[in-house]
């Protein structure tokens, strides 16, 4: 399943990189907010399910190699973040679900 | 006496620090806009210290050796130590408490250590922005092993800090002092976490360009500038 498919089928609306989303295959989902753990833990083509939504997380976006970012309960996205994340072509979608109602909802079609 | 203060700043070994954050110029810079004293603080590391502190003396800045330490819950505790080796040994006690992730440069950015004359002497290779194993917990009582002392980090902030991510802050961490970025904020926060009235509250630049670092607005009030004066008040 790509990230635009899953848009789609959660109706998550796009922050950035929807250019890309097509291109994005889902392996797998990691929920979680500490940087630190989710950098060593989380695997190559996860969604990950977080509200950090800081340019510190794009990084780790990168470093991790995660399908897309969904920001949950509609948590903030600095701008900083924003233009780091379209600089590396990260996908960052929102919703106002929380972790465990996406993870419940991701379970489903992944 | 009046002194004129910033316990945090970053250096080009902060991978978020710009690279011109030399030790040249944050001494210059410091002694341009009237400080008395500074202290270095990049994350979780001092190695760039040695550098600082020597380009301080020649300038005739006091300079403190400390870090910014990120603790297991992902909060930023300033750490000051009264000398540089004491520094240097908790710098190499939380370099083992690390995750083994690599820096990628490109991504987060350089992380230089530098001579006091400015040259590059190397890079650190594991990413500093990780978190230690440290607990909030234990930070106090871990960084006066080394006869430093530690306070939470812009508090006011909504990432990193000990509010945003633990949601209190009460008598079982130890702290003495905390860091307020913005001061406006200073009498809403003292309301809603009515134990920062015990503390004593400084503000700091946490600046990682040059053009962030502040002109000096806040000072504190010691009988002498020295390590133990400056010690002696945030206890």
């Amino acid at each position: 399943m790509t990230v635009n498919e899953l848009q789609k089928e959660l109706q998550l609306t796009y922050l950035c990189g929807k250019e890309v989303a097509e291109e994005k295959e889902i392996d797998g989902c990691y929920c979680g907010d500490l940087l630190s753990w989710v950098m060593s833990r989380a695997q190559s083509g996860n969604i990950w399910l977080t509200v950090m939504g800081n340019v510190n997380s794009i990084g780790v976006a990168v470093l991790a190699d995660i399908s897309c970012i969904i920001l949950t309960e509609n948590a903030a996205l600095d701008e900083d973040a924003k233009k780091r994340a379209i600089e590396n072509d990260v996908v960052i979608l929102t919703s106002p679900k929380n972790a465990y109602e996406l993870s419940a909802e991701i379970s489903k079609l992944i | 006496m009046k002194v004129q203060y910033d316990f945090h700043i970053h250096s080009c070994l902060s991978p978020c620090g710009d690279n011109d954050m030399t030790p040249q110029n944050i001494v210059n810079m410091s002694k341009i806009m009237g400080y008395d004293v500074i202290a270095l603080t990049d994350h979780n590391t001092s190695r760039n210290c040695p550098a600082v502190m020597k380009a301080g003396k020649e300038a005739g800045l006091t300079v403190i050796a400390g870090m910014e330490l990120c603790t297991s819950e992902e909060v930023h505790i300033i750490c000051l130590f009264p000398d540089l080796e004491k520094a240097m040994a908790f710098s190499d006690y939380v370099y083992t408490t690390l995750p083994p992730v690599k820096n990628k440069p490109s991504i987060f950015g350089d992380q230089l250590i530098c001579d006091e004359n400015d040259e590059v002497i190397g890079t650190e290779e594991k990413l500093l922005i990780t978190a230690s194993s440290i607990s909030c917990m234990k930070v106090v009582e871990t960084v006066k092993k080394y006869g430093g002392i530690c306070y939470p980090a812009h508090i006011d902030r909504s990432s990193f800090s000990i509010l945003s991510n633990l949601g209190t802050i009460n008598e079982s961490f130890g702290f003495t002092c905390a860091e307020i970025f913005d001061m406006t904020k200073e009498k809403e926060l003292k309301e809603k976490h009515t134990y920062l009235n015990n503390l004593t509250i400084i503000s700091d630049s946490d600046a990682h360009y040059l053009e962030k670092m502040r002109i000096p607005e806040y000072f504190i009030e010691i009988p002498e500038l020295s390590i133990d004066s400056i010690f002696n008040y945030l206890r």
